[in-house]
């Protein structure tokens, strides 16, 4: 280990006071995410990848165990993460540009350098000719788009994806996968993305951390060896499939 | 949806009022009703037209007395609602107090607000204030809460402060409900105006209706009804103009959405 990781996880613990006792969703959940990697954790839904995810961002305590960004323990939320989310979040009273400006607003980074950026991550995300329309007016996918945009506004080192295209048609789903493919390689942001989709997992990450379901614990952590860039081709050649059925395996496995 | 549906919605709504005019006067002259039981809408235009003086002074008064209790309602409604969303705390005081004025009945308070007020525009002015800022407290409270809690976990993840998670989030995020709420109280607001004319005073459209009741001169009360009327629209459909003007984004302010 030469390198040490940009995000932690070490024996992870949350458990929710419910009405008939305690419940444990996240049962001793470790693993690593190295500097501009890009890792996925992916379960069976409700074993509480997303709890994993805000522990990570400092948007919720831990019950137990310990999460280190950039070797220092989280006790809050930290500026140099940007989020995106399973809805996009946009402030539908702003019109895309806008949207994207907020994080800069909020920091109080200097306007007009904020403005050329956000110009800049229009372009990144597509959609360059779309800066003056308002959320009400931009297909579910384009919004998605706007939200990696102003995630990546303020230049956070960490890219935290909550399940960001669950919300999607499979065709525009596909297409986000290669966006966000092209996004990364060029902005080579360490990367944690929540999904419930194998090959989404499996296509975009370096590392896959396969949960189990509730109380979840990490059953494996899988590899993806296909080398980068990644092309849409790969989806269906014989490697990629052969993981994909690997890591379906281990989770059908674990739930008979 | 496109122009051509809001023409033919404009006429249709045109179309139903000249056939209701028309079937009210041929009704009234065909039984020869008498004019001080209903009097027909010839009558009434004529009034209209003789008492065009005397109906522009006391419209300026029912309008003064019902914009001024408006604008008093946006005001302490919006400041109340702020006030409850971001001190919670302070919403088990305030919440009691707002409830019991919207419960109390305003015409049997009306008289007590005279003998407080004196008979001049003060007592209309807080009337239509009462009626109106119910609607405004709990649309504009409700919308402020109503904020993504996605988008509050952005704010919460860059380090907003609170004053910037109020600005930025919560207040725009309002307007849409804000508008609702005002679109309710405008229409409340001069209902209140003309209560507290009811009740006493020597100017206003309310005032004249008494003074019409008194007289037998129903075509007169007629056709100080049909003003308050009128203006009623006019004043909501200022406001419908002002929303859209304002908030362009909003679903609530798009033309074929919703309708008055």
């Amino acid at each position: 280990m030469s390198v040490p990781p940009t995000i932690a996880v070490e024996n992870l613990r949350k458990t929710y006071v419910a009405r008939d006792g305690e419940v444990v969703s996240l049962d001793g959940v470790t693993f690593d995410v190295r500097p501009q990697e890009f890792v996925s954790v992916l379960g069976p839904s409700g074993c509480g990848k997303t709890t994993v995810l805000k522990i990570v961002s400092g948007l919720e305590p831990a019950s137990g165990g310990s999460v280190r960004v950039d070797g220092r323990p989280v006790s809050g939320p930290q500026r140099k993460i940007g989020m995106v989310f399973q809805v996009p979040a946009l402030m539908r009273w702003r019109t895309a540009l806008d949207n994207i400006l907020l994080p800069s607003e909020i920091l109080g980074i200097n306007r007009a350098e904020a403005r050329a950026r956000s110009v800049e991550l229009l372009k990144l995300v597509g959609l360059a000719d779309f800066a003056n329309k308002y959320p009400n007016e931009l297909s579910g996918g384009m919004q998605q788009r706007i939200a990696i945009a102003r995630a990546l506004a303020h230049d956070p080192s960490i890219l935290l994806l909550d399940e960001p295209f669950s919300a999607l048609d499979m065709m525009t789903r596909n297409q986000l996968n290669i966006e966000l493919l092209r996004i990364w390689s060029e902005r080579r942001k360490t990367s944690l993305l929540i999904t419930h989709s194998i090959p989404e997992a499996v296509f975009l990450s370096d590392r896959v951390i396969v949960l189990s379901p509730r109380p979840a614990h990490v059953l494996e952590i899988v590899p993806i060896p296909l080398p980068r860039p990644r092309t849409p081709e790969m989806r269906v050649s014989k490697d990629f499939i052969d993981i994909v059925d690997h890591i379906g395996r281990r989770i059908g496995l674990e739930y008979a | 949806m496109g122009r051509e549906t809001d023409t033919a919605r404009t006429l249709k709504v045109v179309a139903t009022l000249v056939v209701l005019t028309v079937l009210w006067e041929l009704t009234c002259r065909g039984f020869q009703v008498a004019s001080f039981l209903v009097p027909a809408p010839s009558d009434i235009a004529v009034k209209l037209w003789d008492k065009q003086h005397l109906f522009w002074t006391h419209s300026w008064v029912t309008l003064h007395e019902t914009f001024s209790g408006f604008m008093i309602a946006v005001v302490v409604g919006v400041v109340s609602a702020a006030v409850i969303v971001i001190i919670p705390s302070v919403r088990d005081v305030l919440m009691p107090i707002l409830l019991i004025a919207q419960l109390v009945p305003k015409v049997a308070i009306a008289p007590i607000l005279l003998v407080w007020f004196g008979y001049g525009v003060a007592p209309k002015i807080i009337i239509a204030f009462l009626v109106a800022f119910f609607p405004i407290v709990v649309n504009m409270a409700s919308g402020l809460v109503a904020v993504e809690r996605e988008l509050l976990d952005l704010g919460r993840s860059l380090e907003a402060s609170r004053w910037q998670i109020f600005w930025k989030f919560r207040m725009p995020s309002a307007l849409p409900d804000l508008f609702g709420g005002m679109k309710i109280a405008i229409t409340l607001a001069v209902i209140g105006a003309i209560i507290g004319e009811f009740v006493g005073g020597d100017k206003g459209l309310g005032y004249l209706i008494i003074i019409a009741n008194q007289e037998l001169d129903t075509p007169l009360a007629f056709a100080a009804l049909f003003i308050i009327s009128l203006g009623g629209i006019l004043l909501y459909v200022a406001i419908e103009l002002l929303e859209r003007l304002v908030i362009p984004w909003s679903q609530t302010a798009q033309p074929s959405q919703v309708r008055m």
